[in-house]
């Protein structure tokens, strides 16, 4: 046992093994926590600046710095590392495991080896991933969907991206699974389930969606392996197979997909905001509710991606109607979310900026998707760049904030080290202009049918383009004052071992800073609700 | 942290429940020779569903289990259902 | 470090992971729907070529393999050891008995040339390559869980020899047990969805 007198914290804990063994072999949830935010930042940044590379190459028409087959594998790669290896995993796996047990008042997931072996998964998908990148027939060039026939068709190393997304695909179910289970089992005694913080709550959504839809990529990236290695023509038409059923397929897993990443960032959001309004979150049980709501309706709305590929009519008309009902629980929360701003006393900080953004950005991103939504103006958009910046505002400016935001509002608690606000408003400020400059050039050049994936446009697109790339350099500089000032921060911030900086009235706010390896000496009883400002 | 005592299923009840099934194999491989044009499908998938169902509720436990189980099940079988019907939205009209 | 158990739990989780099995399966039995439902004819005759009198056999002993991995937690529950030991022995074997009758099954349709990408399975028609595509794949996918299982069920049984599972502590054979029957669970609907289409 550790010393009598004063528990230790869990960055000082020495276990059986010592430096980075001390990590990658820790099962507490904390460093497990803490190993997924390096890995991501680490291959973030890579994703980053293979964004930037392609957004060089667009300044101007024709070959700039790669010609096309390069600009192919670059958007593959940036894809796959975006969407498998950072936002999919993201929130769940990085604050969820580090917040999750202390925000329901556990010791740790109901899992903890588990939940060491899915980190493992996920660092061993991602090196199989990148063997693709350096072995014989080059890099993949299908785009991160990998659809039928070409991805079966092209000479490039498709095999070992499909397989390490499968092994990730691993990885994100024993993390659903894992919580899943922390959160009916081992709740604090008095939390019932409308006492649960809603930061937990989505990622009881989350979880449920990684169960029930990670299973379906997975048997489809084995029937693509499969297709691959032994021909059997599952999606072959000249061998009877239907190319159109693998987008089925890809979907019924990818649009799912979409709210793992979203629903725990509409967490984040519902954490943050009433902290910083020092105001009871407006309408707890709506934003619980629409949650579920999204996580169930979500799994129905897959077509919307397939609406030129030839479905029948009937389905298009479903696929729409659906997708029109997924927006509504979604607008509920953005309704929650300003009226618990509403005569709030606001405390401007780094963290509520990120939230205040969130807004703004997730509901351009939002109703741009209704617009795609509709099956007439889809038809014109499809495969423009307005996907691109549609997704972009959801996934980057949704989650990506989200994230953002996360990171500044729990970094003392996780470090116990304050980071610079200065620097960080800063960061946040220059970020914010370069995406806005970056992502909204895109809705006007697809709007004007500039089509997405190529190296190369026609010469009336190149102002939109000039405005865009700049945008993304701008964008990159704000992301390095961010990460230069967290980084630092981490190591040589202010010491603080004040346990509640912003005032916020959740559990995590309760504990020692930074944690201790239990986070609790004993174990809360929890009476009132959260958010309680009264 | 046991709140309750493990059913312990006897082992008569468990030779019981496999002679239903096997009885319901039989049926329905017997029903196979029969002429029932369409039906013979629906049949085929009504005795597979009522043999999943037995084996699901006495060997699977879930007849013994808190009610949590039992609705979870239901609910994957549910969306699963869903899934299917929705996909044939786009094959029946084609 | 955290020393807790929890069965209840323990079991939650390997339900959870149940419902993703019964998911990815799913999703093959969405594909077959699809093509059987594009290719009616094409499947029926198809269908004729499968050994109906291995499939039943296999259906039978893996329905007795599911009693007894039913039946060995009763005996754990009861005390009884040697039973249990028993017991996992006999469905062990019903499950490498399995496995031997796939074998045959699958050497024989690949001495008629009928195996994925075949020559002589291209010249058959779409839905006749489609059905014995899937016929491989799901059969295959389902054969690996057998193996799998049978990897579980030797751990198990080594556990139970040591006395870490036992009477009072043997979530680890449930949930192996669990498992199993969802491995009969598949192959209850495989079986008339192959070998007994009219």
């Amino acid at each position: 046992m550790e010393s009598p007198t004063k528990p230790i914290s869990y960055l000082d804990y020495k276990g059986e093994y010592k430096g980075i063994l001390g990590w990658i072999f820790s099962t507490d949830h904390k460093r497990v926590g803490l190993l997924y935010l390096y890995t991501m930042l680490a291959f973030f940044s890579v994703g980053a600046i293979l964004g930037l590379l392609m957004k060089i190459q667009l300044i101007a028409p024709g070959y700039t710095i790669m010609g096309p087959q390069t600009y192919n594998s670059l958007f593959t790669l940036h894809g796959i590392i975006m969407i498998f290896i950072i936002v999919v995993p993201g929130l769940p796996a990085v604050f969820g495991n580090f917040f999750l047990p202390i925000m329901i008042g556990a010791k740790d997931v109901a899992f903890p080896r588990i939940n060491l072996l899915s980190w493992w998964l996920y660092a061993v998908g991602i090196l199989i991933v990148l063997t693709s990148q350096f072995m014989g027939d080059g890099p993949p060039d299908t785009g991160w969907t990998f659809y039928a026939p070409y991805s079966f068709q092209t000479a490039t190393n498709v095999l070992p991206a499909v397989f390490g997304a499968f092994v990730m695909g691993f990885s994100s179910i024993l993390t659903g699974i894992n919580f899943v289970v922390t959160i009916h089992r081992m709740r604090a005694p008095g939390m019932t389930w409308f006492k649960m913080p809603l930061f937990p709550w989505t990622l009881y959504g989350t979880a449920w969606i990684q169960i029930l839809a990670t299973p379906v990529i997975g048997i489809t990236l084995l029937l693509i392996i499969a297709e691959r290695t032994l021909g059997i023509g599952f999606f072959d038409p000249a061998l009877g197979g239907d190319p159109i059923l693998y987008q089925h397929l890809f979907w019924i897993y990818s649009h799912p997909a979409v709210y793992i990443m979203i629903l725990p960032a509409m967490g984040v959001i519902s954490e943050i905001i009433p902290v910083f309004s020092k105001k009871t979150i407006f309408g707890y049980k709506a934003i619980v509710l629409s949650t579920m709501a999204i996580a169930f309706v979500g799994y129905f709305v897959w077509g919307h991606h397939m609406f030129t590929s030839g479905m029948s009519g009937r389905a298009l008309f479903a696929f729409s109607f659906l997708t029109f009902l997924v927006a509504i629980p979604s607008a509920i929360k953005v309704f929650n979310w300003v009226s618990t701003m509403h005569k709030g006393s606001l405390d401007l900080q780094t963290p509520f900026y990120w939230a205040v953004s969130f807004l703004f950005v997730f509901m351009i991103g939002g109703l741009t998707g209704l617009v795609l939504g509709s099956l007439a103006t889809n038809v014109h958009l499809h495969d423009t760049h307005f996907v691109v910046a549609h997704f972009h505002f959801i996934v980057f400016g949704g989650t990506g904030f989200a994230f953002m935001g996360a990171v500044h509002y729990w970094f003392p608690k996780m470090f116990g080290r304050m980071y610079d606000a200065n620097w960080a408003n800063l960061g946040w400020g220059i970020f914010f202009i370069g995406f806005l400059a970056l992502y909204l050039p895109m809705f006007y050049l697809g709007i004007m049918g500039m089509p997405r994936r190529y190296y190369d446009y026609l010469p009336e697109f190149h102002g939109g383009n000039i405005f865009s790339s700049l945008g993304a350099i701008v964008l990159i500089a704000g992301l390095m004052i961010i990460f230069i000032n967290l980084v630092r921060s981490a190591r040589h911030g202010t010491k603080i071992s004040e346990k509640n900086p912003w005032g916020g009235t959740t559990l995590e706010w309760q504990v020692d800073t930074p944690p201790t390896l239990e986070n609790f000496e004993e174990i809360p009883t929890i009476t009132g609700k959260p958010y309680d400002y009264n | 942290m046991s709140e309750e005592k493990t059913h312990i299923v006897p082992y008569k009840t468990q030779v019981i429940v496999l002679f239903v099934l096997l009885i319901l194999t039989g049926i329905t491989v017997a029903v196979t020779r029969l002429e029932f044009g369409a039906l013979n499908t629906l049949i085929a998938m009504l005795v597979a569903g009522i043999k999943a169902t037995i084996v699901l509720a006495w060997y699977m436990h879930l007849k013994y289990e808190k009610r949590l189980l039992p609705m979870l099940v239901a609910g994957v079988v549910i969306l699963f259902l869903l899934v299917l019907f929705v996909t044939f939205f786009d094959y029946s009209y084609r | 470090m955290i020393e807790h158990r929890d069965d209840q739990g323990a079991k939650l989780g390997m339900w959870l992971f149940i419902f993703t099995e019964l998911l990815l399966f799913g999703m093959l039995f969405v594909v077959y729907a699809v093509y059987r439902s594009m290719h009616p004819e094409a499947f029926r005759i198809a269908g004729e070529e499968l050994d109906v009198t291995l499939g039943t056999i296999n259906t039978v002993i893996l329905l007795i393999s599911s009693m007894t991995a039913a039946m060995s937690i009763t005996a754990i529950q009861k005390g009884n050891k040697k039973l249990c030991l028993q017991l996992l022995g006999i469905t062990i074997l019903i499950a490498v008995i399995f496995l031997v009758n796939k074998y045959f099954e699958w050497g024989a349709k690949f001495e008629y040339g009928f195996y994925p990408g075949s020559p002589e399975l291209h010249e058959l028609g779409y839905g006749t390559i489609l059905f014995f595509g899937l016929y491989f794949f799901m059969t295959g996918v389902h054969a690996l869980h057998i193996i799998i299982g049978i990897g579980l069920f030797i751990y198990v049984a080594l556990q139970v020899k040591k006395d870490k599972i036992h009477q009072t502590d043997h979530v680890w054979l449930e949930n192996t047990g669990l498992y199993w029957h969802l491995v009969d669970l598949i192959w209850i609907f495989l079986f008339p969805l192959f070998y007994l289409i009219h």
